[in-house]
């Protein structure tokens, strides 16, 4: 695809529809990620939002929002952007709302509400072919209730519920959901993931995707400065290196068909982006953990191996 | 006011009126059809199909312009309900039992919404045990959400009381969802004679739904939003309630017109024999016509009984309800529910509604019966009022049980059978 209108970040569209000043936290990785999206947009959206840290994006009466928003349930935004779809289309359809008038409707929740509790609710949109959005901000626990863990916590991450002890030195002992997966299985349009370091490969999928009619699906890596102990000043720096190390792969899949769309010539060791994060720091100290970090390093190499065989990509991994 | 011309040809239109005989299931799909809905989000489950399954039939056929979408689960049917309804769609939804808890907690989302959507329970006992006949255990679950809750006698009553819960619902002094409640079975299922009345009555009745400010490109708008402090959720809290207490005048203003174009009038509780009644049962749905045979039978062999009847349940006539049991010697309260450790829900409410009134009946008496369906015979009606009529050396407040020897018997038997006579009969 060479024809996009963003080819550096100078044509991200100026227009601002994220007022600064509004509830969030400072270093938050979602904030850039929301921006965007509403640029990309043009603000001619209704966000459907399920219970998480955003949902204090609006406290009553007041918005740092040019668009709109629809706050549902922890379960069941995907249901809520269904029921505004539906409500569009059949009132235009009857002649008693004008096209013009017609609003994009984007799902916009957490990863709790989107690997965890609102799974079966995003399945359901899904296998109907809903025609909406989906922007999972994914700071891999439930950080809006004090960072416990979810089922897009990494394996080995400190949570207020997987503590490392010196019973589990490991932390959190379970590893990833691989919901990018569980979407693609569904075989919607389009499904992606994103970063906030790489703007304008965000901005250039969600114009992609705005090509396709049915479920386009975003998962963004988020940052996450009071959960994943931080300076909020490194936000950007981490998903850079998330990118680099090969923790985050950057792809695609348009129905069903996976592509990367940023690859490393060579992967970071992992090791660097850890050690920016205090909920890995029982990695390192008192003492190091040399067989958690290796058992992370080695899952990481095992992923890129298979992809650059399949994609048949230009990376070099060590061997096996 | 109308003039009486208007009335007397409209009278005639009634006499013209289709008389189909209809399940309350059918009836309730016919409902959705007159007021023209636009959305319909849906998902099966026993006693309620036929609703969804009569209009999915409808929708396929061309003959009513509307969108049925079947969700995944309650949850996600009452999420779409609501945001559809925010969005300016006049929706229509209906579930029962087990699904109307699954999806509890967007009742009151779809409350502080103010979504005026009308979602019809077809009432059926709450699990465990599971099983599919009805109680009011469900419906009573959802009574502090901030929907309207209007309770089915006959079929009848279930297309006129959607049609009424449309009206009262949207109207702009209101603003709020409405649960029309109808027994499983007893009603879902048997066939009534049902009048229909034509779609210009109903278009004259029921204005299209004008939605507060819905999502639209040229105005953005944000919904739901958070609130920190409880003074602003008061302030919202108090809005729903003060809403619900107007929606009682509303109701019987609808109803009016409602009356003058079908020759149905409803109202908020109903009385049945009640001029010189002494004795009175006080109850709501399906069974009620049961109970008004009993009243008929008393009667004849000159007891003075009557018989009230719970309309609109949410919100709750308290005034209109006293003022219709006062002077009575004796009154006793039908709960077709159990709040386990408490006994009858209604009960409860109603003895709240006589506290401050004057003369109000000395007696006062709990009575809970037909749980799981189970049948409440004429019997059982009239050892009801023997009980109103010698109240004496009973505790009103603790509730009568409604269940006969035979039925013990049943029971043991069937234990028995399955070789548990010895521990558990």
């Amino acid at each position: 695809m060479s024809e996009t209108r963003y080819k550096t970040l100078r044509d991200v569209p100026l227009q601002e529809y994220l007022a600064p000043g509004n509830p969030l936290c400072a270093g938050c990785g979602a904030t850039p990620v929301l921006r965007m999206f509403l640029k990309a947009l043009e603000g001619r959206a209704v966000f459907v939002n399920a219970a998480g840290c955003f949902t204090l994006l609006h406290v009553y009466p007041y918005t740092p929002f040019k668009s709109s928003w629809m706050y549902t349930a922890f379960a069941s935004a995907p249901a809520g952007a269904q029921g505004i779809r539906d409500a569009l289309d059949i009132l235009i359809e009857k002649g008693k709302v004008p096209p013009e008038e017609d609003v994009k409707v984007v799902c916009f929740t957490g990863d709790g509400a989107a690997y965890d509790i609102g799974l079966q609710s995003t399945s359901g949109a899904i296998e109907r072919g809903l025609d909406f959005y989906y922007l999972v901000y994914d700071n891999e626990a439930y950080s809006n209730t004090g960072f416990q863990k979810s089922g897009a916590t990494p394996y080995a991450a400190a949570t207020a519920t997987t503590l490392p002890t010196k019973l589990q030195k490991e932390g959190h002992t379970g590893s990833k959901k691989d919901l990018f997966e569980i979407w693609r299985s569904h075989k919607p349009p389009y499904v992606a993931t994103i970063a906030p370091s790489h703007i304008v490969d965000m901005l250039r999928k969600i114009e992609k995707a705005s090509k396709y009619r049915g479920p386009k699906l975003f998962i963004s890596f988020t940052p996450c400065p009071t959960g994943w102990y931080h300076d909020t000043s490194e936000s950007i720096r981490i998903s850079k290196l998330a990118v680099e190390c090969g923790v985050w792969p950057l792809k695609e899949a348009i129905f069903g068909e996976v592509k990367h769309t940023y690859v490393p010539r060579v992967l970071k060791p992992v090791e660097e982006y850890l050690k920016t994060q205090g909920r890995y720091k029982h990695l390192f100290h008192p003492q190091r953990q040399e067989h958690i970090i290796k058992t992370i390093q080695e899952n990481i190499y095992q992923y890129w191996r298979r992809v650059a065989e399949t994609e048949k990509l230009d990376i070099i991994i060590p061997p096996a | 006011m109308r003039d009486v011309k208007a009335i007397t040809s409209n009278l005639a239109a009634v006499e013209m009126m289709k008389v189909e005989m209809l399940t309350g299931n059918v009836a309730a799909a016919w409902a959705a059809r007159l007021a023209d809905v636009d959305y319909i989000p849906a998902y099966p489950i026993t006693p309620q199909t036929e609703i969804i399954e009569t209009l999915a039939k409808w929708i396929g056929e061309g003959v009513m312009k509307a969108k049925l979408v079947q969700l995944e689960s309650e949850h996600s049917m009452l999420t779409a309900a609501g945001t559809a309804s925010l969005t300016g769609a006049r929706v229509f939804t209906a579930t029962s039992s087990q699904g109307l808890l699954y999806g509890f907690e967007m009742l009151y989302n779809i409350a502080g919404w103010r979504a005026p959507l009308v979602l019809v329970n077809v009432s059926r006992g709450v699990a465990a045990p599971v099983t599919l006949e009805p109680d009011h255990n469900d419906v009573l679950a959802a009574r502090d959400s901030g929907f309207l809750q209007f309770h089915a006698e006959t079929c009848q009553d279930v297309l006129d009381l959607i049609l009424l819960a449309y009206r009262v619902s949207e109207d702009r002094r209101v603003r709020l969802p409405s649960i029309v409640n109808m027994d499983g079975f007893y009603l879902s299922f048997t066939r009534e004679p049902v009048h229909l009345p034509s779609q210009e009555m109903v278009e004259e009745f029921l204005p299209p739904y004008i939605p507060t400010l819905p999502f639209r490109a040229s105005r953005p708008v944000v919904k739901g939003a958070s609130v920190l402090g409880g003074h602003i959720y008061t302030y919202f809290k108090h809005n729903i309630h003060e809403s619900m207490r107007r929606a009682i005048e509303v109701f019987e203003e609808a109803s009016r017109h409602y009356g003058e174009l079908t020759g149905r009038v409803y109202r908020p509780v109903e009385g049945f024999y009640l001029e010189d009644a002494e004795y009175v049962l006080v109850m709501s749905n399906s069974f009620t016509t049961m109970g008004k045979r009993a009243v008929l039978r008393l009667r004849d062999r000159g007891v003075p009984a009557g018989l009230v009847k719970i309309v609109m349940y949410r919100p709750f006539p308290s005034d209109q309800l006293a003022e219709l049991l006062k002077n009575r010697k004796a009154v006793a309260v039908l709960d077709q529910n159990i709040s386990p450790g408490m006994g009858g829900i209604i009960y409860q409410e109603v003895a709240g509604a006589l506290y401050h009134q004057r003369n109000r009946p000395e007696v006062l008496m709990s009575v809970i019966g037909g749980l799981g369906g189970k049948y409440i015979s004429l019997e059982e009606f009239e050892y009801i009022f023997d009980v109103l009529q010698h109240p004496e050396g009973r505790k009103p407040n603790t509730p009568l049980f409604l269940f006969r020897k035979d039925e013990l018997e049943s029971v043991k038997r069937a234990l028995g059978l399955a070789g548990l006579g010895g521990e558990m009969g």
